[in-house]
């Protein structure tokens, strides 16, 4: 099967529907596919990575945890708006610190998460095969 | 479907997975595979002991690919390949090793 650029876009709040976990399902199968994964995180959106998230008010699963798994599956792309996390009043240290692991330059962290602004980000969309959005 | 170990009933999906995943007990572990003619070795404990810590730290059960890469950096990489994992799992170490683990069936396993 020939490798496709694919961007999954997600847009909303982690929890309150089902969008966000979805999302992470479609992009944990598409892994298995060989693609040419990557993600963007924009508006509410950016919010799925944020760290110290509860759930137990809410009685549903805290999955935030299993994006810090997206490097062991070759997902290192992840594309934050900028504008969208200063419009929410958050920074780049208000995410979750995901990495992965380069193999070919001795197992080095690297991180995943990649913040661009809004021009760059609709370049890397233009640029991409497939774009679905949650 | 459901199983009775040690005198409780423990309730399973269509497919053999627990329904409740905190109910597990490794005594649930020893019965699942029994249902299957599977007696666990040593080896096998290793994989779902290794298995339940992956879910306890990612909420996910990880794909067959990103299961042996794992194996293969914590258990050495003689361990860390189909091969070796098919031989303790042949129903497929993904789906076989999470069912006994009291793990959800990895996503995009089918």
């Amino acid at each position: 099967m020939a490798t496709k650029k694919f961007m999954f876009v997600n847009r909303k709040a982690p929890y309150g529907t089902v969008y966000a976990i979805e999302s992470l399902e479609v992009v944990l199968i598409s892994a298995a596919f060989d693609q040419d994964v990557s993600l963007a995180f924009i508006d509410d959106g950016v919010y799925q990575i944020t760290k110290g998230q509860d759930t137990t008010g809410i009685g549903q699963k805290n999955f935030s945890k299993a994006y810090k798994a997206l490097g062991d599956y070759d997902i290192n792309k992840l594309y934050v708006e900028k504008e969208s996390l200063e419009e929410r009043g958050l920074t780049l240290d208000d995410l979750m610190e995901l990495t992965w692991e380069d193999e070919d330059d001795d197992y080095a962290e690297k991180p995943s998460i990649h913040l661009v602004d809004r021009a760059a980000m609709s370049g890397i969309m233009a640029d991409q095969e497939v774009v679905i959005s949650f | 479907m459901a199983l009775e170990v040690n005198g409780s009933t423990i309730e399973q999906d269509e497919e053999g997975y627990l329904v409740d995943l905190s109910s597990w007990t490794p005594d649930i572990a020893t019965a699942l595979a029994a249902e299957e003619d599977v007696e666990l070795s040593e080896e096998h404990w290793d994989i779902i002991n290794f298995l339940r810590e992956y879910y306890e730290e990612y909420q996910i059960a990880p794909a067959v690919r990103v299961l042996t890469k794992a194996v293969g950096k914590r258990l050495g990489k003689d361990k860390g390949n189909s091969k070796y994992l098919y031989s303790l799992f042949p129903y497929g170490p993904g789906k076989q090793a999470c069912k006994y683990a009291g793990l959800p069936k990895p996503t995009g396993c089918v």
